[in-house]
């Protein structure tokens, strides 16, 4: 791809201005489904992107003592993280940045919002925000170890370590969710951890934290970190998509090179939306559970059935049919 | 860690009203809890002391909002032993229908707040969808969703005809319905289970030492019901069943109250179709001669207690309102310490607090430094200087 193709992937499409749209969507989506399971009507299609546009609109206030330059910068760097992670995700067909070990980059850069989380928490000076933002951190270092674990099975069954290659190899072999079912279930609720929606949203407890690391942040800074979870959203259901469901990938082969990209396209669309439905089910169908249980859970099933599932790819030389 | 203070309330998402609660917590686990419920001091006792009987019942409705019914109840049933009138039948049949209504609305509303307290929304959602039919029906009968302005000294100020009995029976079997999916829902769904099995645990030794009432002290295998055990209105001819739980935990308190709500269901259903004919009301003296009665109710809380004392005028000279909150207040904090933070919320929600009709008073400093509380003596001393003032007593 041409230079100029690669900054137009990056910036317009696929990338930034479409996550964007994409993900205020996403929330949209969310937010609908959660209110008919509650049997409330919802918010209208643009309500994401409006009330984004009232915060930004909004009076800006730094709490006195705090770190406002650094609480600034953290805002930009999480966004920015979540945003290149997007860039190796692949949406049309393979992304044309991607190179062997990208998977890795993608982890890496995924988990940082977390941490930026915990340190903005720590920097607002205020106490949800720290008990908040310990709880985050604490929760990192439980859904962590499980989830990273069963996203690596589908990278050994593929023999790739790029996650277009590993989509693409799914092409032949079928998806990898049919060989590894319990990794696909791991993977499903690691991302609901990792993403702190109900029964893990802990850190953010309205009712015992207020809003915990979020506590403080108000007008730009706020709509910025509420972009930045929904951007994660749509980059953790295009991770798993791509590692469990084959991400853009058909089964057959499409001519001409614009029906393919259309064709992954929709592909990349329908599979985000459906892990979505399920997240969003999820959310709905349960109360938040206490840290202490969640320890227990995560590190003896989540953790025990990544492990089995790994142990299962090596042994049986794979999976995913091949 | 070091020990951290977490201040909860007075403005606080899981709290709707004005209580402070200072943490004193270790890293997650609650060291110790100060509680301080002084916010919002409306002087309605000494506003009641200076109506006579027919305008202090409607002041009477507004100490809450929920338990509107309950109030006027307790201070009418007083009002009437002390002049010795005996209510028509009739009047007796409505007024617990509409108590057993108002139960049903508050133990819906708090299933609602206990599952949001532990972020279950949805549970929230639909439980305060179905007080909607509830209140609807409240409505139809008395033409008011909150403050329904049944009671009056001597019976009832509205009747209860056919056509809205039997859309009560057709609204009663729809509530039986979701009261009995409610039941099996938190009995099964793991994060419900997991958050309130085991939760803010009363043994029914510390339950009566305490002083709890309702349906906290019913989970604790406590089976003191005002209703059984000194039955007023139409209770004693109604037959139902005292729900009581013996683990004392949060989950023992939902069970109590979805229990309690499908016997209400049952109560409203017996009191509409056993409905007898006759007045609503008999005429009533003007004024009480000389008495002291403490009238007990149960309100959906608890034990509410007006403490009622006449004298030969046609107004109270003293009122003294004892809410079941104030009652069940100490359980909280005593059954919280060791618990984590996570776990504060529901447990004070377990025992479904109701501030507003709790609360004394607390004097704000002006330089904004922190609150105190008035002394008995100054208190009084602020009294008579007021009602010197503004009375001209």
């Amino acid at each position: 791809m041409d230079p100029l193709g690669i900054v137009a992937y990056g910036l317009l499409f696929p990338g930034l201005v479409f996550l964007i749209g994409y993900a205020l969507f996403f929330e949209f989506v969310d937010r609908k489904l959660a209110a008919r399971f509650q049997s409330r009507v919802g918010p209208p299609l643009l309500q994401p992107f409006a009330d984004l546009v009232k915060l930004l609109s909004k009076e800006d206030v730094d709490t006195e003592g705090s770190d406002a330059t650094a609480i600034r910068a953290i805002l930009i760097l999480a966004f920015a993280a979540v945003a290149t992670a997007f860039l190796y995700v692949p949406v049309l067909g393979p992304s044309p940045l991607a190179f062997q070990g990208d998977l890795v980059v993608v982890l890496y850069l995924f988990t940082l919002p977390t941490i930026l989380l915990f340190l903005l928490g720590w920097l607002s000076r205020n106490v949800f925000g720290t008990i908040g933002g310990t709880r985050a951190l604490t929760q990192l270092f439980i859904y962590e170890v499980p989830l990273f674990l069963v996203l690596l099975g589908p990278a050994i069954a593929a023999q790739s370590w790029s996650l277009s290659g590993i989509a693409e190899a799914q092409r032949a072999s079928g998806w990898a969710v049919v060989a590894q079912p319990i990794g696909f279930l791991v993977a499903l609720i690691g991302l609901q951890a990792k993403l702190e929606r109900a029964p893990f949203d802990l850190p953010e407890a309205d009712t015992e934290l207020v809003a915990g690391p979020w506590t403080e942040l108000t007008g730009r800074k706020l709509a910025m970190m509420r972009l930045t979870m929904d951007l994660a959203l749509v980059v953790g259901s295009g991770l798993v998509a791509a590692l469990f469901l084959g991400g853009p990938s058909v089964p057959w082969v499409v001519e001409p090179a614009w029906l393919a990209a259309a064709a992954g396209f929709a592909a990349f669309l329908g599979k985000t939306l459906g892990i979505l439905v399920v997240l969003a089910t999820i959310r709905s169908a349960m109360g938040r559970i206490r840290m202490d249980q969640l320890d227990a859970f995560g590190w003896t099933v989540l953790t025990g059935a990544g492990i089995l599932q790994i142990g299962l790819v090596l042994v049986l030389g794979g999976g995913g049919g091949g | 860690m070091a020990e951290i203070v977490v201040p909860i309330g007075p403005q606080h998402p899981a709290l709707k009203e004005p209580v402070n609660f200072r943490v004193i917590a270790d890293g997650e686990t609650i060291v110790r809890l100060e509680l301080d419920i002084s916010y919002n001091h409306r002087g309605i006792e000494k506003a009641a002391e200076t109506r006579d009987f027919v305008h202090a019942v409607p002041l009477l409705e507004r100490i809450c909002g929920i338990c509107s019914h309950s109030h006027t109840t307790a201070f009418v049933q007083g009002i009437e032993e002390a002049m010795r009138v005996r209510v028509p039948p009739r009047a007796r049949y409505i007024r617990t229908a509409v108590a057993e209504l108002e139960r049903l609305h508050s133990h819906l509303l708090w299933l609602g707040v206990a599952a949001h307290e532990i972020g279950f929304n949805t549970l929230f959602m639909w439980t305060w969808r179905d007080r909607e039919v509830v209140q609807d029906l409240l409505e139809a009968i008395s033409g008011n969703r909150v403050n329904y302005g049944v009671n009056e000294v001597g019976g009832v100020r509205v009747d209860v005809p056919e056509r809205v009995v039997a859309r009560a029976m057709k609204d009663l079997s729809f509530l039986g319905r979701r009261i009995e999916r409610y039941g099996t829902l938190v009995r099964e769904e793991p994060t419900t289970l997991v958050r309130f099995r085991g939760v803010g645990r009363l043994t029914p030794d510390a339950a009566l030492a305490l002083g709890t009432v309702g349906p906290t002290a019913r989970a604790s295998g406590v089976p003191y019901d005002v209703r059984k055990d000194d039955p007023y209105a139409a209770y004693d001819d109604i037959p139902f069943r005292v729900v009581t739980q013996t683990a004392g935990d949060v989950f023992a308190r939902t069970l109590v109250r979805i229990g309690e709500m499908a016997e209400s269901v049952g109560i409203v259903r017996r009191s509409l179709l056993d409905l007898p004919g006759g007045p609503l009301k008999v005429t009533s003296p003007r004024v009480a001669p000389r008495a002291e009665i403490l009238s007990r109710y149960e309100a959906p809380r608890g034990e509410l207690v007006h403490f009622i004392r006449t004298n030969n005028t046609d107004k109270v000279e003293r009122l003294d309102v004892r809410t079941p909150t104030l009652a069940n207040w100490t359980s909280v904090v005593s059954s919280l310490r060791g618990h984590p933070l996570a776990d504060l919320p529901v447990v004070v929600a377990a025992i479904d607090p109701c501030l507003s009709c709790t609360s004394r008073i607390a004097i704000a400093r002006p330089d904004g430094t922190g609150t105190t509380s008035m002394t008995w003596d100054e208190l009084r001393d602020h009294g008579k200087r007021y009602y010197r003032a503004t009375e001209g007593l």
